[in-house]
């Protein structure tokens, strides 16, 4: 436990701030999986077609980051071997205790979901992948079920609209409960806003957004594939919608609070004009939003007037730089609400830790990680495309000739 | 206008999009609405609510504690800190209980401190550590304000303890149980007053308790014990003739925060609108 730098007075119990980057991190994983399963229902559910190069990859990126989501919030608890309690024995007014059950369902709604979504490539993959293990392996996956008839395959299409139709909600509803987290809380004026939620809900799909986005062109990139000027031009549409509702509402609360200019405005002012003015003003809004509305609009008001690798490259910077805006943001929620000491009379710094188990190394070792997982599903699923994209080193025979077997990506 | 139930057949595909589409939309929108009306519920409501001594636990008929801390007799000594620190093994860099010393200036500026929670006292000094140097002029008022938890009726933090470590005994007392706290620090965060901590030696939650192992066996918390002044009144408030009882009968007080509607037990004589 820190002591941190104190101006002002400062209660004694709050020389040190409890919430530390994991629990800003926390909430920017979540709203990562909100974003990419969205932009995924998008063209499952929603039928935008453009966005077809990135939906499947999109929905696993999601599960790689629901996989880690837990992860920060393990670290950070005191006794992280007692975190199943939140589940056996769930205090019902408690926004926190829901966390196991939402978590738990959206879960399981993502995995079916996916399961189904593969199901036609994992039945081809087990009797046609190079080696044995991995046959075995997707032998497994398919738990038993190789039924790939055109009648088995049009209820697959069923049962994954159905729970595209509930999964849509649930990501929203995962993402605005962590709003909620920190909205609910009257103790805190930084956090305590009806507007928390929804707020919490467009920055999560704006960040998701533009993880796919960036993910898809290093991807290309790399790979030295062409880039779908379509599906980026989409994606930049709706990251640019959605950057302009986000900040527009951001804006507007931080405005309503001034203008209130209720008893907490004093330390609130304090706090944000002394103690996150380079976090706020600079990066969340300056670098991570107006820079990123200026280059976005630009892409997608004058889409004729630059090249598709032109718009490419900006749509590479937004969204990185949006990135960086919604992680900005969290932390400016996270670690604002508790810079300043609950007398309204006093400050803190925080210190980051280098080292430790809620050190920056921790965390971005954890950030890591839902790479890592994306990784291991590439090598075991087509993340791009149908079957036919799927790398033919790991397949016995030239894939196209299968492709009539199981090459759906989209499941209406 | 072509109605949906005016077309001659709706395919399964076409029903099921509808209802996936409204769905969704109402799932968020009932969300948003729920939200915005707990919120506003959760406000002005206090009007409504019980006095402390009229709310006992239900079906019991013990005692129910109150704490009043009388501001206009504290002399900032800090006994009560070091008492509390003593019994309860508190940590260091804590307090489960502190002195808080206000200092105005002619200006109008206020001074709030209190070193080491004001375990050492205040000593004969002016403020003059954090004191602005333009203000360069004497004070023209002080006091000192002893702090503590409030165990409130309706307390934020067993409201948000994930796991049910926090909860209420029969006689109003609000406490931590450390075998099952997670350690999360929600209730840390939602408490408005600053009274828990996460103890480092347990990484679990930790507060006052009113000395609930003291006051259980007819004694009274060691910060009441140890003030010389009678800066503090603890007792139980369902007895009508018990000191306390004639306190709050005899006394106007009041209550830290009242405007979030926690609605303490602990509550205050001669505070001043500076004190938050």
């Amino acid at each position: 436990v820190h002591h941190y730098v104190t101006q002002g007075y400062v209660l004694p119990n709050q020389m040190h701030i409890y919430w530390t980057m994991m629990i800003v991190l926390y909430p920017y994983i979540t709203g990562i999986v909100a974003g990419a399963f969205i932009i995924s229902s998008l063209h499952h559910v929603f039928d935008r077609d453009e966005l077809k190069p990135v939906s499947r990859f999109a929905m696993l990126m999601a599960l790689a980051f629901l996989l880690c989501a837990p992860l920060p919030l393990l670290v950070h608890l005191g006794h992280p071997e007692r975190a199943l309690n939140i589940m056996f024995t769930p205090n019902v007014t408690s926004a926190m205790a829901g966390f196991g059950f939402i978590y738990s369902i959206y879960l399981l709604i993502l995995t079916v979901e996916i399961w189904l979504l593969y199901r036609v490539d994992i039945v081809f993959l087990s009797s046609n992948a190079r080696s044995e293990m991995m046959r075995r392996l997707y032998w497994i996956l398919a738990l038993g079920v190789t039924d790939i008839s055109e009648e088995a395959k049009a209820l697959d299409r069923k049962v994954m609209l159905f729970l595209a139709a509930i999964g849509v909600p649930a990501a929203c509803f995962l993402h605005g409960y962590v709003g909620f987290l920190f909205g609910a809380i009257k103790a805190n004026p930084w956090w305590a806003s009806p507007l928390m939620p929804v707020i919490f809900l467009l920055s999560a799909i704006v960040s998701g957004i533009a993880m796919v986005l960036v993910c898809y062109l290093i991807v290309q990139w790399f790979n030295k594939r062409p880039v779908d000027s379509e599906c980026t031009q989409s994606l930049m549409e709706s990251a640019w919608y959605f950057l302009m509702v986000d900040v527009a509402l951001e804006g507007l609360e931080l405005l309503n609070r001034a203008y209130m200019a209720n008893h907490e405005w004093e330390i609130m002012k304090h706090l944000i004009v002394d103690k996150l003015f380079v976090s706020l003003f600079v990066v969340q809004f300056l670098i991570g939003s107006v820079v990123p509305f200026v280059l976005l609009g630009t892409a997608v008001v004058f889409k004729n007037r630059f090249s598709a690798g032109v718009r490419s490259v900006m749509g590479f910077v937004s969204g990185f730089l949006l990135l960086v805006q919604v992680f900005a943001m969290r932390w400016n929620v996270v670690m604002g609400g508790q810079m300043f000491s609950k007398s309204f009379r006093g400050f803190l710094n925080f210190h980051v830790d280098i080292v430790g188990r809620e050190g920056l190394l921790a965390v971005l070792f954890i950030f890591t990680l839902p790479f890592v997982a994306m990784l291991i599903f590439s090598r075991v699923l087509p993340l791009w495309g149908p079957i036919s994209t799927f790398p033919t080193r790991w397949l016995r025979d030239r894939p196209s000739e299968h492709v009539p077997l199981g090459s759906f990506t989209k499941f209406k | 206008m072509t109605m949906l139930w005016d077309k001659p057949e709706i395919s399964r595909r076409e029903f099921f999009e509808k209802c996936a589409e409204a769905g969704a939309k109402s799932f968020i929108f009932g969300g948003l609405v729920v939200t915005t009306a707990n919120l506003l519920l959760a406000q002005d409501t206090q009007d409504t609510r019980a006095r402390a001594e009229e709310a006992p636990v239900k079906g019991t008929k013990g005692p129910i504690y109150g704490f009043v801390v009388d501001t206009t007799k504290c002399i900032g000594c800090g006994s009560c800190v070091r008492a509390c620190r003593d019994e309860n093994n508190v940590p260091d860099g804590f307090s489960r209980t502190w002195v808080e010393q206000y200092t105005f200036f002619p200006n109008g500026e206020v001074i709030v401190n209190s070193p080491n929670g004001g375990a050492d006292g205040f000593g004969e000094d002016l403020p003059n550590r954090n004191m602005p140097e333009e203000l360069g002029q004497l004070p023209v008022r002080g006091f000192f304000v002893p702090k503590l938890c409030n165990h409130c009726i309706n307390t934020p933090c067993i409201q948000v303890c994930p796991v049910g470590a926090s909860y209420v005994t029969k006689e109003g007392v609000v406490l931590v149980d450390q075998e099952r706290c997670i350690g999360c620090g929600y209730c840390v965060q939602a408490c408005p007053f600053g009274s828990r901590y996460i103890n480092p030696q347990t990484n679990t939650a930790d507060k006052c308790t009113w000395c609930y192992h003291r006051i259980t066996k007819g004694m009274l918390p060691a910060c009441v014990q140890a003030c010389p002044a009678k800066a503090r009144i603890f007792g139980n408030v369902s007895d009508p003739n018990s000191e306390i009882s004639q306190i709050l009968a005899n006394n106007r007080v009041q209550v830290l925060k009242s405007y979030l509607g926690t609605n303490p037990r602990t509550r205050y004589i001669g505070l001043d609108s500076e004190v938050i």
